[in-house]
């Protein structure tokens, strides 16, 4: 019998997600031995072309990796539904957009002008931006088109699985490979790879009394690395964000930024943080507690910073 | 704001807290005072029940305004659920200025038991800003592709 | 399985039905998702309307019910019961509110039917997550709270206590007695207020069953209906109870005189006092401020006499705790302070008393032996008792203070016996609503009291003609003659209103309760439950629920009592389950809810590093839930799915 075929994609990502992969180190020699790859175009030379021509269905699974952010992410994703039997969504960025998707909070234009145009080692005097269809001494060139809104995959197509986290962590690749390659999945839509309980069941800080009477950004303290670090008023998304990733931002001292989603059952992860911190501001005076509010200098970046593509509200207003 | 729509009736979701604004709304119609029928209540048994989720739920939905009414503060039925609602609303409005969504569209007041009057001017206030405002419609904003 | 809903359009008379297209809205529930029925009636709530649920929940097996009518504060409880009686957990009913907050607020009957569609659709969705619950039943316990010791607290206590159980009666004076001890006459009656008031006091100090706690105030209130907790502080007195016999004979060597509060500063009293003679208790307390031992070191001279040795300059306050199963607030009113009407020239001219103040002229104990003088000790010959004072008046109160028409006659009455003056009454309109009221007010008329029909304008010393030199004179347009007169007179009585005490505020704070817009005690409703509460357990009665005569004052005094003893003697009490609940599997562990419960109900339990709520201390209001960043922290009967439910609903 032949081994399973899989596929590995990125969409719009920065590539941390085939790090990721690449994190199994010699593990990932005994799996090539028990799975085909079929497509990766990180590591592998395959083309779009290999897929288009493969049967449907004929991929056992495809990791994909990355926001729908251009119509070729689009494309592939549609495709990459087609041929694999599971699809999974690998990392934040296909789980709930990324940081890609901070994107929905400004619009491509703003963004190609930004980019283009205004950055100051930006040297583009007659001020020429990405065309889809533009004409060349060779002919029409088309390039992919740069949507608007970015999306998370599930907002895309069907999805069969999550893998959360920017990226995954090493040990929990692993076990996902292990289970994909076992067969022994779970049922459809599940999130594998992380528990099922917020990130402060595993983190080891002594949780205190939860009065903020004061909003740190994390340049203004050097935090205390045995107490949680909401009771020094650094805002840290672990109570709102899914655990398993073994809480490694918090032994380095530094806040969790919520990149393995929200927890099971909850609705939108960032405004359930958005409650669950600004209940606990330390004051009863209407004039304190705006003050303390102000603290939250950037509430999207901080409370959706993973997960804007897939919150209710999913873009700022065009 | 050219809006042609002049028949436009803003659809306002409304969270009351038993104790003071449900019970001061309902002397408002007790009282036989007339005011535009655009708020759907939601009783909740304190304003500290309202989380932020449930806002955004109905701004995602299709509301053109959510309105927050609880007891002033010092006199929570439950002592300070009122505070809570205050610390989240004030974030929430930060989050909100970010989303694009003007200030007048989720609103927070204060109705006691016996402000029938008041929350009618409130409900008549906010439907008239949002009708200058113009509908929401955050469903139909959410583009897919550009 | 799906579930079954039957929806009950109420037509409520016309207060629906003529705004509200009920058959409209009987169509469009009947389209909606898992109704099995939908039908309109008159009235639901009446026998018949309820008849009809029953019969379809056992002929149709309804699973749920709705009914779209009054509000739920209004008929809740009827619809719950008759759900439960028909074998349906009442909590899988919910009711939608298409009249208080639809019918009656718009003419506009498009809109008005519109949104009785979508509450009437929210209610369907909603009542499909809900879940059956189990009503808490909890013992109460026996005890009563009295905060009040006034002729309202009195009869409540006596009631109560007659009736076997134990009354704690609570009063912030020394003691109890309330402003009807201040008071000379009473109306219509003219029964001396002391003669009738204080067997009652004296019933109440030598009861077995109350306990008294004067000089006294609650300072907290806590627990819930048949289970609270009151903190009780017990002032220092400086005179200990057990050992004064109520000789008297320290306020008699006591050196110093201040102004007596009691003849509202017009007499005096001693640093060690009782406020009168037939106080109950019958202990003096000395004022801290004014004692020179406490001020300078130096005196006690009420010690060395004291033949029972029962001064203690040491003695501290205290705070008790009391368990009580219910609490009666009859803490009274305020005068309204005159000196805020400039033009009446109260506190400036000399001769423009209160109603209080010339109650204690009157009174055979009070500063003057019961003469009614004037400030250079003569008596006058002619009187101007001025009406709504403070009352009725945009600027001030806009109510009607009820009580100061009838003690006006009563004062013109007295004027007439102990001085012969000619007394004028300046009105506005002339209350006498009461039994014997309008017969007193005619024998005021046939002692020749003139009446005016005019508010007074103005008070003034400033003399235009001769005869007005010397006098104070009462400017007031006489509206039934149509002209402006000026009439000189010896002294004015001012008619004060009533109204809320200072520390209403507080006390309401203290106990979790509304205030009406004028400031008073809210009660549960104004004609069928006055002296209930929104908050089981608590209620109120008397003037601090408004102004009001001493007859309506006993009246709701008794009516408190009965209601607390219907609430004791029911022996255990049902608490309502919307209670918060945390699901063990999903709780991280990570603490945020339990700082935010003002009722301490969440613990940690270190072992399995959950937070757990205590659902007996819980009273529902849902603050942990909406903060809860896991979710798992759920309300019942107003989970997210419930409250989801009906915002979708609503937006659809």
């Amino acid at each position: 019998m032949s081994n399973p075929k899989a596929a590995i994609y990125w969409a719009s990502s920065c590539g941390g997600c085939e790090i990721a992969m690449l994190e199994l180190g010699m593990n990932l020699v005994d799996i090539s031995k028990k799975v085909d790859i079929v497509f990766w175009p990180a590591a592998l030379d395959f083309k779009y072309s290999d897929v288009e021509a493969m049967p449907n269905k004929s991929i056992d699974v495809s990791f994909f990796n990355g926001a729908i952010q251009t119509s070729e992410n689009e494309h592939m994703a549609k495709l990459l539904r087609e041929k694999s039997k599971i699809l999974i969504a690998f990392g934040a960025c296909a789980y709930g957009g990324g940081i890609p998707a901070l994107a929905n909070t400004t619009s491509r234009e703003q963004i190609f002008t930004r980019v283009y145009k205004e950055t100051p080692t930006t040297d583009n005097p007659d001020g020429i931006i990405p065309q889809t269809k533009s004409q060349v001494k060779e002919g029409e060139l088309t390039i992919p088109e740069f949507y608007n809104t970015v999306r998370t995959l599930n907002q895309t197509v069907d999805v069969d699985y999550y893998v959360p986290g920017c990226p995954p962590v090493g040990e929990q690749v692993l076990a996902v490979m292990n289970t994909v390659v076992s067969g022994k999945l779970p049922p459809k839509g599940s999130v594998i790879g992380a528990s099922d309980k917020s990130l402060c069941d595993e983190c080891k800080r002594v949780k205190g009394e939860r009065k903020i009477k004061k909003i740190m950004r994390t340049y203004q303290v050097l935090p205390d690395t045995e107490k949680c670090l909401l009771d020094q008023g650094v805002i840290c998304m672990g109570p709102a964000t899914r655990g398993g990733c073994g809480a490694q931002c918090l032994d380095a001292n530094m806040p969790c930024r919520g990149c393995y989603g929200p927890v099971p059952g909850v609705l939108d992860q960032g405004a359930k943080m958005l409650s669950a911190l600004a209940s606990n501001f330390d004051s009863e005076n209407e004039e304190e507690i705006q003050k303390i509010a102000e603290g939250v200098v950037d509430p999207i970046g901080t409370f959706y910073r993973y997960g804007l593509a897939r919150s209710l509200l999913r873009r700022a207003k065009a | 704001m050219i809006d042609l729509k002049s028949d436009f009736e803003p659809k306002i979701v409304g969270f009351l807290c038993r104790w003071c604004a449900y019970t001061g709304a309902d002397l408002a119609g007790t009282s036989r005072i007339k005011y535009p029928p655009n708020v759907t209540p939601i009783r909740v048994m304190c304003s500290g029940r309202v989380d932020p989720v449930l806002v955004m739920k109905a701004l995602a939905s299709g509301a053109d305004g959510v309105l927050i009414a609880g007891c002033h503060p010092g006199d929570c039925h439950y002592t300070n659920g009122n505070v809570k609602t205050i610390r989240r609303f004030r974030v929430l409005q930060k989050m909100l200025d970010q989303f694009g969504i003007e200030r007048d569209r989720v609103r927070l007041e204060w109705v006691s038991a016996s402000e029938g009057e008041k929350y009618a001017r409130v409900v008549e206030s906010m439907t008239e800003n949002l009708r200058t405002l113009g509908p929401l419609n955050w469903n139909g904003k959410k583009e897919v592709s550009s | 399985m799906a579930e079954k809903i039957g929806v009950y359009v109420c037509h409520c008379g016309t207060n629906i039905a003529q705004t509200v297209d009920c058959k409209s809205v009987v169509d469009y529930a009947s389209g909606l998702p898992n109704v099995t029925v939908a039908r309109e009636y008159q009235y639901m709530c009446s026998d018949p309307g309820q008849e009809l649920i029953k019969k379809d929940i056992k002929e149709l097996g309804l699973t749920r019910v709705v009914v779209a009518s009054c509000s739920p504060l209004m008929h809740e409880p009827t619809f719950r019961r008759a759900v439960e009686e028909a074998g349906l957990n009442q909590f899988l009913f919910q009711m939608a509110n298409i009249r208080e907050q639809c019918s009656w607020i718009t003419e506009n009957k498009e809109m008005a039917t519109e949104r009785a569609k979508s509450i009437v659709g929210a209610a369907v969705k909603r009542v499909e997550f809900q879940e059956p619950l189990d009503v808490k039943k909890v013992p109460v316990n026996p005890n009563v709270l009295i905060v009040g010791g006034g002729i309202t607290g009195i009869e409540a206590a006596l009631q109560i206590a007659d009736s076997g159980k134990k009354v704690y009666l609570v009063e912030k004076e020394p003691t109890i007695g309330g402003y009807m001890a201040q008071f000379d006459k009473t109306f219509p009656t003219l029964d001396c207020a002391a003669c009738i008031l204080t067997p009652k006091m004296v019933s109440v100090g030598q009861h077995p069953n109350i306990e008294l706690l004067s000089y006294s105030d609650v300072t907290g209130f806590s627990g819930y209906v048949g289970n609270f907790t009151a903190r009780i502080r017990r002032r220092a007195k400086y005179v200990e109870e057990e050992k004064c016999s109520g000789c008297g004979l320290c306020t008699e060597k006591c050196p110093v005189s201040v102004p007596s509060e009691f003849d509202c500063g017009l007499g005096k009293r001693k640093a060690i006092y009782r406020p009168f003679p037939q106080a109950v208790p019958n202990v003096p307390v000395i004022d801290r401020d004014r004692c020179l031992y406490f001020t300078k070191g130096v005196c006690k001279v009420c010690q060395k006499f004291c033949p029972r040795g029962a001064i203690n300059f040491e003695q501290k306050e205290t705070y008790a705790d009391l368990q009580v199963g219910a609490a009666i607030l009859a803490t009274g009113f305020d005068l309204f302070d005159a000196s805020k009407v400039k033009q009446y020239g109260y506190g400036r001219l000399p001769n423009v008393i209160t109603s209080l103040e010339f109650e204690r002229f009157s009174h055979a104990s009070g500063p003057t032996g019961g003469k009614i003088l004037l400030k250079n000790g003569q008596m006058p010959s002619n009187i101007a008792i001025l009406h709504c004072i403070g009352s009725r008046d945009t600027n001030f109160n806009e109510y009607c203070s009820r009580v100061c028409c009838m003690y006006s006659m009563k004062i013109a009455h007295l004027a007439h016996e102990k001085t012969g003056a000619r007394v004028y009454e300046f009105y506005i309109d002339l209350r006498a609503f009461g039994k014997g009221y309008e017969e007193f007010y005619k024998r005021i008329l046939e002692e020749e009291t003139i009446f005016i029909r005019g508010k007074a304008a103005e008070v003034t010393d400033v003399a235009q003609t001769s005869a007005e030199r010397g006098k104070l004179i009462v400017v007031a347009e006489d509206t039934l003659l149509g002209i402006v007169r000026r009439i000189p007179v010896d002294m004015v009585v001012l008619s004060v209103g009533l109204e809320p005490r200072k520390d209403t505020t507080e006390i309401a704070r203290i106990f979790s309760i509304s205030r009406s817009q004028d400031g008073f005690f809210l009660e549960r409703h104004p004609k069928l439950a006055p002296v209930s509460t929104a908050s089981d357990g608590i209620f109120i009665a008397g003037a601090c629920q408004g102004p009001k005569d001493i007859p309506d004052s006993v009246a709701q005094g008794a009516a408190a009592a009965a209601n607390a003893l219907s609430l004791i003697d029911r022996k255990e009490v049902t608490l309502e389950p919307t209670v918060a609940f945390i699901d063990e599997k999903s709780c991280s562990g990570c603490k945020i809810c339990i700082g935010l419960c003002p009722y301490n109900a969440i613990s940690f339990d270190e072992s399995k590093e959950v937070s757990v709520v205590n659902d007996a201390l819980c009273k529902g209001c849902g603050t942990c839930v909406a903060a809860c960043p896991s979710g798992a922290i759920g309300q019942r009967n107003f989970t997210d799915d419930q409250l989801l439910a009906e915002v979708e609903a609503i937006c659809a």
